[in-house]
């Protein structure tokens, strides 16, 4: 692949953006028929907020009904979404809803966009030295289905769902509860939404594993790429993997809810743990395909701020690959529960636990890089620093639910809400904010609060340890999850964890004061504003960078940087 | 756009047709939903999001051969478009993982706990499956022959014959005819329908779903025809077909699956209809 970079003509002048000269289209082309990746990546990454605050909202109103035993909110927001009064079963579904909806949401809205289609998108083409991405137009579209299964979603909230309004199936849209359980058209709107996004999510795969093996400058081999790329390569073909039999899986829902067939309805002879199956088996590779963008997004962070190269960086990158690979072998691990038989939760806890070895080497060699390096602890590293730590904890308790013994009594409750809270929102989401600190300045062009940032960080680091460390308690007491009501008993640590959730809230104020701060009052930024630890290709170019960069291609040179 | 370009890949002015796709995509998903619930309107809102969806293919795809043409395809390019396309293929062969998994859950694995199974694969509600060896061992042996002939056409072009060309084309598309009417007739005369059962949901939706995607080839090779007899394609440049040709190669290669794991293998020692 790098014989076809050889063919270009190879030119020294890495500064041709000085006198370039930028031919931005009028708003509505620029910003509705976009071609460029910049700006596609930058629609990706509003989008992607304005999930997550409609995401996050829907978080508020389940932590609000939870902090006390008993029914307190539900009740009103339900008759407010109906426009009417509605009946007590009506009520508790809402509360399926919003845990469907909320997952649903995160996942598919909020930290794909941003990490892989926002960040991906920004910063994969300028690390490899190319001009844009391999299929600009496909990259649109990617975008703007995006979008539409979003709204798919949202019309599935209006229409006629199981026992009241919406999709109240969980994100894992299990059968029977997805097919004779929902019989309205709000889960067949929902089930169109996964099926929208995932066609968004398999174009935009196809286009980041051609423009990352075609369209690496002259010299940049594989191997001397940098960490946030092999990342996104990873997590493509685990997109272009497992997406696909996603769309098997609910295409069979579907037919069973629509068109007779009993895939599976065992009344019929079909088999509902079938649909699990196909389920995980996308959706294990899944959160990976949510973590493995942070992961590579934190090596580039702890690598700028040490002023060192990553250590064991051929390491870091294939531990990607084998944490991509075996992250396909290991989905049974969330159905511990149906009635797998001995030996196959044995194989299954086996493999997961080999999962933890690659893990393993990426936390060892971001502590190796920190260590005997010049440390600055600017607003992203100390980011990246609490992605290495609550990242680790949620590692751990993933380590705890592998065992198939283990699993059968935590498996639902809260100790497995914690975990997943763990590696994501305070893992993955976390990683975002890194990501975002430490690339917002190179997007816009301006500087955010250094203060603002730090106080973001641990207003936020307190919050969501709050909301999420006492679950682990409250699961180990034996709290089942997906429900709006408790034993008294629980009353305590969910207090806490409602407590919380207005904590993050805050912080989250203080993220967009900061942005906020940064469009009116911030500095101009300048090319690489972080200076000597900054060595990848992205930080040769101003801030922002020109709207096509690159047209005369970087040359990478034999001691070149990771 | 800037005019200062020193490299060979291809960078696009603003598109409409992305935009346009997206929300036909929707509209078309709208109206199934609607249409599946009996909606008012709904099967309008089906037609329109699938003349819309069948308009943005149809402009985006003359929009690429226009830009084949002003050489915009430079050698880098079309390598893209070789990764693209494999990449495509190979998340498709993920989506039939999907429904040979659902099939072989069912073939191995029969339910005991139904009146539909019987505990017994064909499922006890079958009465009677195809004979493997009469239509689908015809249908195998046109599909392998159209993989053939589409090869002679490949050829033909390489060695700048567009006689040749063309007659592999219309057989090749001759063939992929020929296989779907035999298809729909099967299906028109089949002992069961799509619903009911295991073994007849996996059936119609596996084989189904290959039947669409020949149909989908059909019309690949039915663009490359009017291609070629519009004087496209060179023995040098001719990704348009090249893509055609590994679809349909595709599309062959998983019916050889159907035919040894669905219609010999999954109703071996079964009444045949």
């Amino acid at each position: 692949m790098a014989t076809t970079a050889d063919t270009f003509q190879a030119h020294d002048d890495a500064h041709h953006h000085d006198h370039d000269h930028d031919h931005k289209p009028s708003f509505f082309a620029r910003w509705f028929m976009s071609t460029n990746h910049k700006d596609i990546g930058t629609l990706y990454l509003i989008f992607a907020i304005f999930a997550g605050v409609i995401g996050g909202g829907i978080s508020g109103i389940m932590r609000a009904e939870l902090a006390e035993p008993g029914i307190q909110i539900l009740g009103w927001w339900a008759n407010f979404l109906n426009g009417h009064d509605v009946s007590f079963d009506e009520t508790l579904h809402l509360w399926n809803v919003l845990i469907t909806a909320h997952g649903l949401i995160m996942v598919f809205f909020m930290v794909m966009p941003a990490v892989i289609g926002g960040f991906g998108n920004w910063f994969v083409p300028l690390m490899i030295g190319a001009p844009d991405m391999a299929f600009p137009r496909m990259n649109n579209i990617s975008f703007w289905l995006t979008v539409a299964g979003f709204c798919s979603l949202l019309i599935s909230s209006f229409m006629p769902g199981g026992t009241g309004q919406g999709a109240g199936t969980g994100w894992t849209v299990y059968a029977p509860l997805a097919t004779s359980g929902s019989p309205g058209a709000a889960v067949d709107f929902a089930i169109f939404s996964l099926h929208l996004a995932g066609a968004a999510s398999i174009m935009g795969a196809i286009n980041f594993i051609t423009t990352i093996f075609n369209m690496r400058a002259p010299g940049m081999t594989l191997h001397k790429m940098p960490l946030f790329v092999w990342s996104v390569l990873v997590t493509a073909f685990l997109l272009l993997l497992a997406l696909p039999v996603l769309a098997a899986a609910i295409t069979m829902l579907l037919t069973d809810r629509n068109f007779g067939t009993t895939f599976y309805d065992p009344a019929g002879g079909g088999d509902p743990v079938l649909y699990q199956h196909l389920f995980w088996f996308f959706g294990h590779p899944e959160v990976y395909i949510m973590i493995l963008p942070a992961f590579g997004i934190i090596s580039q962070i702890v690598s700028t701020f040490s002023k060192k190269p990553v250590f064991g960086y051929l390491g870091m990158a294939y531990a990607m690959v084998a944490i991509g690979v075996v992250g396909f072998i290991v989905w049974a691990h969330h159905m511990y529960t149906t009635g797998l038989d001995v030996n196959t939760k044995m194989y299954f806890t086996a493999a997961t636990m080999v999962i933890a070895v690659p893990t393993g080497v990426k936390i060892f060699s971001w502590i190796a890089t920190m260590w005997g390096g010049s440390v600055e602890f600017k607003s992203p590293m100390v980011w990246a620093l609490g992605f290495i730590f609550l990242f680790t904890v949620g590692g751990v308790t993933g380590v705890v639910l592998s065992n198939g013994g283990v699993d059968d009594n935590l498996h639902d409750t809260y100790y497995v809400v914690a975990h997943f809270h763990y590696v994501l929102s305070l893992g993955a989401v976390t990683g975002l904010f890194a990501g975002f600190y430490y690339w917002f300045p190179k997007m816009s062009g301006r500087m955010h609060s250094e203060l603002l940032a730090h106080i973001h960080f641990w207003i936020f680091f307190v919050g969501v340890n709050m909301v999420f460390f006492p679950q682990h308690f409250l699961g180990l007491q034996g709290m089942p999850r997906r429900y709006p009501d408790y034993a008294d008993a629980f009353a305590h640590w969910n207090a806490v964890s409602s407590l919380g959730y207005q904590i993050t809230a805050v912080s989250i104020g203080v993220w967009f004061i900061n942005i906020i701060y940064a469009f009116t009052m911030g500095k101009k930024a300048e090319g690489n504003y972080w200076g000597e630890g900054a060595t990848t290709l992205e930080w040769t170019l101003s801030s922002p960078p020109p709207f096509h960069q690159f047209e005369t291609l970087p040359v990478i040179e034999d001691a070149g940087h990771h | 756009m800037s005019g200062t370009k020193n490299h060979d890949y291809h960078i696009l002015p603003p598109d409409p047709w992305p935009f346009i796709g997206a929300f036909s995509a929707l509209t078309l998903t709208t109206g199934g939903a609607m249409t599946m619930h009996g909606m008012a309107f709904g099967k309008y809102v089906l037609l329109v999001g699938a003349l819309a969806v069948l308009t943005t293919f149809f402009s985006w795809f003359s929009n690429i051969v226009k830009e084949a043409h002003a050489g915009d395809h430079s050698p880098v390019v079309q390598l893209h478009l070789r990764y693209g396309m494999i990449l495509f293929i190979a998340s498709e062969v993920m989506f039939f993982v999907g429904w040979f998994w659902a099939f072989f859950d069912f073939a191995l694995f029969p339910s005991t706990l139904s009146d539909v199974t019987g505990g017994q694969f064909p499922n006890k509600a079958i009465e009677a499956v195809m004979n493997p060896f009469d239509l689908p061992l015809l249908n195998t042996l046109i599909l392998l022959c159209s993989g053939t002939t589409v090869t002679w056409a490949h050829h033909a072009l390489i060695h700048g014959d567009r006689d040749g060309l063309k007659k592999g084309l219309w057989a090749t598309i001759t063939l992929g005819v020929l296989f779907t009417s035999i298809q729909a007739y099967e299906y028109a005369h089949a002992p069961f329908g799509f619903g009911g059962s295991p073994y007849s949901s996996a059936f119609y939706m596996a084989t189904g779903f290959h039947g669409m995607h020949v149909l989908i080839g059909t019309i690949f090779l039915c663009v490359c025809q009017r291609r070629a007899y519009a004087g496209h394609f060179t023995p040098r440049q001719h990704f348009g077909f090249e893509a055609a040709a590994w679809y349909w190669h595709f599309v062959d290669v998983v019916w050889l699956f159907l035919f040894v794991a669905v219609y010999v293998w999954g109703g071996w020692g079964y009444a045949t209809h």
